[in-house]
């Protein structure tokens, strides 16, 4: 019997293996090969991500709680895992391209991002606080060494530094904050921990308790990067390779997001105090934020990364609004951001070139008439940033918003839309620079390769797809929490 | 179902536009000739499908003819629900009418990227026929947002030399009214849900929405922002001279023409009769704020230098008159409102069309810059006299049936406002005789205007469709007033019951309280 378990954990657990494998092939064949022959370690990477993809499914949507209730196999890790392999999928075939150009397409890099989505699937699959640290810490770990991995550049350098030093410190505080739940509780087990405080409701009085659970807060908000825990994020997301940037802002978002919905979930099912009142005020001064300096931004990693601590806090208001509607909503805009980010990122690196990062707006003057398709793309996931119909990033946020409307969260929902409408002001800007301006001649810009083009055709087929028949993701985002 | 190649009447008005977009995508940028041939060809045969639903509308049938409805969203509740009643069946003509007038008139003023021009009105096309089709509110919601993104392009790319600003202005502007529509549409969405159990965007269901005039008032000041920003009704116009002036021809035809009916449409079949009691207590407000309207539009047209100016300041006005007559809540008030709409877009569309055709030859709109024109190009000349008088309300065209109607049914229910209202009229006729004085008669003053040309035959076809219906819709409005008749009167009359039923209802609760 005890082999029939173990059987069922490892085919469980077996997207994960299978990610480290082709990691560790492409790290070893990125230290013997030499020269351009290492570019092979990029498709040993996607080849990765191929294979994973089809061992997630034998394990079914059942619910196994594996490895002595570390980690949890159900269907909300399900639905984490296809987004992170996509996600990754689309990084590393954008890398493709990006590397081709900035010459760091070693096995370490393509290792890397492997590993990386390794944490962020552990991440969404753990039921324990334990798991959940170990998740984040294989994940951030990775993600500092590849913000630094374009050693020569001071700014690459600079930004992997200042994230490993604050990530560090959030890790810290959240491992701290554990910690002190654990004194005040005496469990780590997410689930226990939840029926802990149904139980017994001294805890939630006790001074350890709620201290820890703050420190969890903080812990959580430096990842997710909300106001007043975003200082990190303009600077990494500007130096760290495009990419990686594209990454960051979906892959290591939607983890933290999915552990976040874990604790949620799991372990603080019942608070009686108003915990949502902190996240509505985290919410709107996300919002309010992220978007007032994006209309000041000149740069447009720079701005996209204001940006995507916006929607931060849009995906926050489906969570205050709680899990009838608003986990679902919140889960469907973290698959709609995906596409679109990557997709804008996409549109980013292309245009870059070895010693012309192009990301100053001015650049993008007159993109459109010196290539029209891919001008036309990045309006399309504009579009779909500012959440205009008919474009997944609308269909996103209307999902949060309706959830908010429907909870009594009206206010927000208004405070939401009216953000929303500031952020097409920035979003707008870019166009004015592709299409309004005259083209600069004299500014190098690359141009797309297959890889590239790829990654823009499936992200815009992400984008419309989503935004104009959605139902199937949706249908998919309320299963994947119904079991739970 | 009925319909072409088993496709629905509506779905195909809608989409034929789009599908002429993609195909036109393929196009080599070099043959214009052929880009131009090629979306001609799609909006007239847009129109004739037009025309063919027209024919075949039932008269005399109240309620929504040409319905097609199939899930679409289901978790939500959300349905590819389409319809027309005999209101929008006329907005839609009206559209396809004016988008081949817009691209016959963009002929030869499209300086650059011709073919993302022709995509974006196709697109727009699109757009604006689907927001008068869709009765599912989601649905409408996203055709009416779509038609931001074409338009907001055609702006601030093929735009005069403010274009940016412009562009962006009016984006932001309609923008932030509808996010707010859109909490309001969540807000009744889940009002109805909770009584009646079923989750619904469907617009028929959502009338019967039980709740406090507290909350009515709230949902309809939100949905009126929405629409009062498109109209666009006095105080929230400010986008309006900006977006029309630096707009390319077809452009200002367009949003003119159809955009700001959007606006009006949209009271007319969501803000009031899914808040029928919240209306009645607004009508007032709206009322003076439609007169504001009339009169400050009139007054500041007076005043403008810039023809093009003249005639953006203008639609101000003669869209106050359609508020006007809507909100008098009488069958005339509203027949005539829905009459003016037709007319704005025509008349005001051929305005818009006959400036752009002086801005292409002398490259300048400044009324100072004319004088005298009427010796140079006499046919010119005719065709803006008998458009400038449709603007009017000269009796014979059909400016003066949409106000006479809009007037008397202003009259009937609130004479002071008909009386103030007349006033506007008077103040049409200063601005527009006076800047044909100014631009056609007295002497040749300027050097530069000796060598005009007078209209070729492209300009002639461009512009005969308009003078035919501006006599037709003047001479013999009873053919477009009975398409709507019964529409209006099932308006009007869904109105009054749900009006009353709600003053009883409060009065039972009242009574009850006590």
């Amino acid at each position: 019997m005890w082999g029939m378990e173990f059987k069922k954990e490892l085919i469980g657990i077996l997207p994960e293996i299978v990610l480290f494998c082709f990691a560790l092939v492409s790290l070893l064949l990125g230290a013997f090969l030499k020269g351009a022959s290492r570019r092979i370690t990029g498709y040993i990477g996607l080849l990765g991500y191929v294979v994973a993809f089809f061992t997630i499914f034998p394990s079914g949507t059942e619910t196994l709680k594996a490895f002595y209730g570390m980690v949890s196999f159900d269907p909300f890790s399900l639905f984490f895992k296809v987004l992170f392999l996509v996600i990754g999928f689309l990084v590393v075939l954008l890398s493709l391209d990006y590397a081709k150009k900035e010459e760091v397409g070693f096995g370490e890099y393509y290792a890397l991002i492997l590993i990386a989505t390794c944490g962020m699937i552990l991440m969404a699959a753990s039921s324990n606080f334990v798991t959940l640290f170990l998740g984040l810490e294989i994940m951030s770990l990775s993600i500092y060494a590849l913000t630094g991995i374009t050693r020569e550049d001071p700014r690459s350098v600079e930004a992997a530094f200042k994230y490993f030093l604050l990530g560090a410190f959030a890790s810290a505080f959240f491992l701290y904050g554990v910690a002190l739940l654990y004194v005040s509780t005496g469990t780590l087990d997410l689930m226990a921990f939840g029926q802990l405080l149904k139980s017994k409701a001294q805890v939630l009085k006790d001074p350890t308790f709620l201290v820890g659970l703050g420190l969890l807060l903080v812990g959580f908000g430096f990842k997710l990067a909300l106001v007043p825990f975003h200082m990190w994020t303009p600077d990494v997301y500007e130096g760290a390779p495009t990419p990686i940037t594209a990454f960051m802002a979906t892959g290591v978002k939607a983890a933290a997001f999915a552990g976040f919905l874990r604790v949620l979930l799991f372990a603080l099912p019942s608070l009686p105090f108003k915990w949502q009142e902190v996240l509505w005020v985290l919410s709107v001064a996300t919002m309010s934020l992220g978007n007032l300096v994006a209309l000041r931004q000149d740069d447009i990693k720079r701005m996209l990364a204001y940006s995507s601590i916006a929607h931060a806090g849009y995906i926050l208001i489906g969570i205050i609004a709680g899990p009838e509607r608003g986990y679902s909503g919140a889960l469907f805009y973290l698959y709609a951001y995906a596409f679109m980010n990557i997709g804008a990122f996409a549109v980013v690196a292309i245009l870059s070139k070895k010693g012309h990062p192009n990301t100053v707006l001015e650049a993008y003057s007159g993109i459109a008439s010196r290539h029209p398709l891919l001008a036309l793309s990045m309006t399309i996931f504009l579009f779909s940033l500012a959440g205009v119909p008919p474009t997944a990033g609308f269909m996103a946020k209307f999902y949060v918003f309706s959830a908010a409307v429907k909870e009594g969260y009206t206010w927000l929902a208004v405070l939401g839309v009216l953000n929303s409408a500031v952020a097409a002001y920035y979003y707008l800007r870019v166009m004015v620079y592709m299409y309004f301006r005259e083209p600069k001649w004299e500014i190098q810009t690359g141009s797309a390769s297959l890889a590239g083009v790829l990654v823009i055709i499936l992200s815009l087929w992400g984008v419309l797809q989503f935004g104009i028949l959605p139902s199937s993701l949706l249908a998919l985002a309320q299963t994947s929490l119904r079991l739970l | 179902m009925e319909g072409v190649f088993g496709i629905g009447w509506l779905t195909a008005l809608i989409f034929l536009p789009l599908c002429g977009a993609i195909v036109l995508l393929f196009f080599p940028r070099r043959c214009e000739g052929l880009i131009k041939w090629f979306t001609l060809g799609v909006t007239l045969l847009d129109f004739v499908l037009s025309l063919v639903v027209f024919s075949r509308f039932d008269d005399l049938k109240a309620g929504m003819q040409f319905v097609e409805r199939f899930p679409w969203i289901k978790a939500w509740g959300a349905e590819y629900y389409l319809g027309i009643d005999g209101i929008s069946l006329l907005l839609v003509v009206l559209t396809t009418y004016l988008m081949v007038l817009s691209v016959l008139s963009s002929w030869s003023s499209v300086e650059k990227a011709l073919k993302e021009y022709m995509i974006a009105f196709l697109l727009l096309e699109t757009g604006m026929i689907g927001t008068f089709c869709a009765l599912d509110l989601l649905l409408f919601y996203l055709f009416w947002e779509f038609t931001l993104i074409p338009m907001y392009l055609i702006i601030g790319i093929w735009g005069g030399p403010r274009r940016v600003y412009a562009a962006i202005k009016f984006f932001l502007y309609t923008m932030a009214g509808s996010v707010l529509m859109l909490v309001a549409i969540l807000t009744l969405y889940f009002l109805h849900a909770k009584s009646s159990g079923q989750y619904t965007f469907d617009l028929f269901a959502l009338y019967n929405t039980p709740m406090s005039i507290k909350t009515a008032l709230l949902l309809f000041a939100a949905f009126s922002l929405a629409f009062a920003i498109k109209v666009p009704m006095f105080p929230f116009h400010t986008w309006l001279p900006d977006a029309h002036v630096e707009a390319p021809t077809a452009g200002s035809v367009i949003l003119a023409g159809v955009l700001l009916k959007m606006g009006t449409y949209g009271f007319l079949r969501f803000a009031i009769p899914l808040f029928p009691q919240a209306a009645k207590e607004a009508q007032i407000t709206v009322l003076v704020l439609a007169l504001i309207g009339i009169i400050y539009g009139a007054l500041v047209s007076m005043m403008q230098d810039d023809l093009k100016k003249l005639v953006a300041f203008s639609s101000v006005s003669h869209l106050g008159f359609v508020m006007l007559g809507m909100f008098a809540f009488t069958h005339q008030g509203v027949q005539g409102s829905v009459y003016q709409m037709l007319n704005h877009g025509v008349s005001t569309g051929g305005l818009f069309i006959l400036v752009g055709m002086i801005y292409e030859r002398r490259h300048t709109r400044l009324i100072k810059e004319f004088g005298g024109l009427a010796k140079i190009m006499p046919i010119y000349a005719t065709f803006f006299m008998i458009v400038a008088l449709s603007s009017i309300g000269l009796p014979g065209t059909n400016g003066f049936v949409g106000e006479f109607t809009i007037l008397l049914g202003t009259f009937k229910s609130k004479p002071i406002f008909g009386i103030l209202g007349a006033t506007g009229v008077i103040f049409a006729a200063g601005y527009m005789l006076w800047m044909m004085k100014r631009v056609f008669f007295g002497a040749l003053s300027h050097e530069e205007n000796l060598t005009l040309k007078d209209l070729n035959k492209r300009e002639i076809v461009t512009l005969i469709p308009i003078v035919i219906m501006i006599f037709w819709m003047g001479i013999y409005p009873k053919f477009f007033f009975q398409k709507m008749d019964l529409s209006v009167s099932a308006f009007l009359k869904d109105l009054q019951t749900r009006q009353s039923l709600f003053v009883e209802n409060t009065q039972i609760e009242k009574l009850g309280g006590r």
